[in-house]
């Protein structure tokens, strides 16, 4: 998928791919937020390759900072419908083609 | 037990100091007996290096010691309350018994009642050793105890030997099995019941969230951010948006400066006047309280008690031109600066001082002209009326904020040609417009009116000088105009007017006839300063000049002469009635001196000379009574404003009758203003007779 959607760029020529954070949707405190997604980018950054391991970084480093329990999902491709406590979850994009949803729910 | 077993040790030291400490002596004589006891091994004695050498007869030298049964180191002062005999009593008896050893030891003598009982006891236990009790285990312990000692004894000696007997017979007896005998004991605490509770609280809020992810839409989301973010920064490069958000921001932030010292404002107030009160104490007690004393030895002479100085740092150079207490706050008034120097003209102040907060002032007005002269308006104490050196007249109110003033004159519009000298306020016209008068140099007397935004004007009169008529050019008659200095309203009839001019002469005009005068009169030699109505005889007024005198006059007279003419050796500057009473009046002379005088006391000599100024040189210019209080403030041409306390001797009150009736207010004005008119009477009275016989 991710193939093609760079050949579209390419053929293109105009586009450009942002790598930049951009935070899709997130009804966290602007404190919490802006330090949940640069716990995020160097998670990701970190394990490139594996998103497995950074979805366990983010989750184990944002259990410690703001209690138990949280969840992540990082990938290129998915589905979800989740129920999260309010003022907790975040939905971002990151690298032009990974989404993370982190959200927190005891 | 313990001394005697003490005793045989110190025997081998005992010779070592002899005719030492007491103990030692004693001990001296103990020898033969220790020799005697067979169970000592041997004869030798342990001798220090260092023991004194003695030969046989110095050894058998004896030493006699008498032994009593007297502690020596026993107090034989103790004294001790008695609460029989009430008093303190020496105690007859001390307790001699001095113990210097002693030593707890586990042997029995066989014969004491401790031993009998104890081996009664035994007994008992051999006969019954079913029976076991705590007493039985202590006395089986003991047993042991002692047949290990019988043990040794039998060596040591035969004073102990005795036991034996008895404890080898309890040797033969069963033995006990266990000596520390225990019972067990158990016992439970009671169990509390068990409950159970349970509670619930509230989840937290919950919300669900689904959304896909592909690539597409992660690319289309980047892609819409991005073409925010550019028009963003299109919005942002427009040239002047910027700036204009930067000014609204500034103009927010002086706005919110603004609002917080006017927050603190009246805080601020409160405690500059409590610091006030605290630096003046002394002098806000002065003001309430003193009187002199002195004034009863010196009767009728009085003074004056310099109470509180003001000055303001920007009127330092400039003269004090006027004076005017407010007539609504009797602690407020209202000083003008400019300058009387024709050649140092510079701007002038309108400064409002309180007699509560006397180092700083309470309004502040700039003016760019030396103030003349001011009047605050009777009833509106808010507006003020001033009058200018270059001619212009202003009305200032001083609940408005700005700093300048609501109503000005120009050119346009009547201003005056010469410095005004005198400004008053009249009462409201038939419209109902507030309007005031003003006398110039240039001989015009004008009346101001306030008609909503606008100074209206009308000349009322113009001093004309009669009697020196000039010739124009090209043989016109040209009027020549006396230049007025000073005018006053009759208290009574208030369209009767008496003006001075620097000519020294006296115009009594009306307002209704504006091209004559109802008389003239030369008056003084030199510029008329103050002319001013007495507040309660109707015919009575007072002048002031530059030619050292200040007169008074009866209006009735129509002459060249006065009532009462009084030389002061120096300018006049202004001369101000008293309000309290109708012959006390005041002047300042330029020499630094307050005059007062009281008719009433003396009609040809000041009851009170005094100089109020630190300097030399220093003139007075202006002086005004407070109405309520016995105060008055005298203003310099350096710009200070000194407060004057008046001593009773100056402000003497008629006695009050003492009648039983309570009088009303009004009927006690009423009287006050009768007596001050009969006392002006007969002054009056006693004046004119001898100029009548002249």
């Amino acid at each position: 998928m991710a193939e093609t959607e760079g050949d579209q760029k390419k053929d293109e020529g105009k586009k450009i791919v942002h790598t930049y954070p951009l935070i899709r949707h997130s009804d966290m405190p602007e404190e919490i937020r802006v330090e949940a997604m640069e716990l995020c980018v160097t998670a990701c950054e970190k394990f490139s390759s594996n998103n497995e391991t950074a979805a366990k970084m983010i989750k184990d480093t944002m259990d410690k900072k703001f209690g138990p329990s949280w969840h992540v999902v990082v990938g290129e491709g998915f589905g979800y419908e989740v129920t999260h406590e309010v003022k907790n979850i975040l939905y971002m994009f990151f690298g032009g083609n990974v989404a993370i949803v982190l959200w927190k729910c005891s | 037990m313990p001394p005697k077993l003490a005793a045989p040790r110190k025997l081998t030291l005992a010779p070592k100091v002899k005719g030492g400490g007491k103990k030692d002596d004693e001990s001296t004589t103990d020898p033969q007996d220790g020799q005697d006891d067979g169970w000592m091994p041997t004869k030798t004695l342990v001798k220090p290096d260092d023991q004194l050498q003695l030969n046989d007869q110095e050894l058998k030298e004896e030493f006699t010691r008498i032994l009593t049964a007297n502690n020596p180191h026993a107090p034989q002062n103790i004294v001790r309350y008695s609460f029989k005999d009430s008093q303190y009593k020496q105690t007859s008896h001390v307790d001699q018994l001095a113990i210097h050893f002693a030593l707890d030891g586990n042997l029995l003598h066989k014969d004491s009642d401790e031993a009998k009982r104890q081996l009664t006891k035994k007994q008992g236990v051999s006969e019954a050793i079913s029976e076991k009790d705590e007493e039985e285990e202590e006395v089986a312990k003991k047993e042991g105890e002692e047949e290990e000692e019988e043990k040794d004894g039998e060596k040591k000696g035969e004073g102990e030997e005795s036991a034996t007997p008895d404890a080898q017979t309890s040797k033969g007896d069963k033995k006990l099995t266990n000596q520390f005998n225990f019972s067990e004991r158990a016992s439970q605490t009671y169990n509390n019941p068990i409950r159970e509770r349970g509670t619930i609280t509230e989840p937290p809020p919950r919300i669900s969230y689904a959304a896909n992810v592909t690539q597409w839409e992660i690319y289309d989301a980047y892609q819409q951010d991005f073409d925010r973010q550019q028009q963003s920064k299109e919005k942002k490069t427009i040239p002047g948006r910027k700036d204009e958000e930067k000014d609204k921001k500034k103009l927010t932030t002086v706005e919110s400066q603004s609002d917080d010292v006017t927050r603190v404002a009246r805080a601020s107030k409160i405690v500059e006047r409590m610091v006030n009160q605290n630096t003046y104490k002394e002098i806000a007690e002065d003001y309430r309280y003193w009187e002199d004393a002195a004034d009863e030895h010196r009767d009728p002479q009085g003074n004056l008690l310099p109470l509180w100085k003001f000055q303001y740092e920007k009127a330092k150079k400039l003269a004090v031109t006027a004076l005017c207490w407010s007539p609504k706050y009797p602690d407020l008034f209202a000083v003008g600066h400019g300058s009387y120097d024709f050649t140092k003209q510079t701007q002038g102040l309108i400064l409002f001082y309180s007699l509560k907060n006397p180092s700083f002032p309470e309004y502040v007005f700039e003016t760019h002209s030396g103030v003349m002269c001011l009047d605050i308006h009777p009833e509106h104490t808010h507006l003020i009326a001033v009058g200018l050196y270059d001619g212009s007249v202003a009305v200032y109110n001083v609940l408005t904020h700005s700093k300048e003033p609501q109503y000005f004159s120009t050119a346009k519009n009547g201003k005056h040609t010469d410095p005004v000298w005198q400004v008053r306020w009249q009462k409201d016209d038939l419209d109902n417009n507030l309007n005031f008068y003003s006398v110039s140099s240039d001989g015009r007397i004008v009346a101001w009116t306030l008609v909503k935004s606008e100074l209206h004007f009308h000349d009322v009169i113009k001093l004309t000088m009669e009697d020196v008529p000039s010739e124009g050019p090209e043989g016109t008659q040209m009027e020549v105009l006396a230049s007025g200095t000073a005018f006053d309203f009759h208290k009574e009839h208030d369209y009767k007017f008496l003006a001075g001019s620097e000519e020294g002469k006296m115009y009594s005009c009306s307002k209704a006839y504006s091209s004559t005068f109802l008389h003239t009169f030369s008056a003084h030699h030199m510029a008329i300063y103050r002319v001013s109505w007495n507040h309660y005889h109707n015919r009575i007024f007072v002048t002031c000049s530059a030619d050292w005198t200040v007169k008074i006059w009866d209006i009735s007279h129509q002459s060249d002469d006065p009532i009462l003419t009084f030389d002061l050796n120096s300018p006049v500057g202004d001369v101000a009635w008293a309000p309290y009473s109708s012959t006390v009046f005041a002047a300042v002379t330029t020499d630094g001196k307050v005059h007062v005088f009281d008719l009433n006391v003396n009609k040809y000599e000041s009851i009170c000379q005094q100089i109020v100024v630190h300097k030399k040189k220093t003139k007075l210019t202006h002086i005004a009574f407070n109405k309520n209080h016995p105060v008055l403030i005298v203003g310099d041409d350096r710009g200070y404003v000194t407060c004057l306390k008046l001593s009773p001797n100056l402000r003497k009150q008629p006695k009050e009758k003492k009648t039983a009736e309570q009088i009303k207010p009004e009927e006690k004005l009423a009287q006050k203003i009768e007596y001050e008119i009969g006392k002006m009477e007969k002054i009056l009275a006693t004046v004119k007779t001898p100029e009548n016989k002249q």
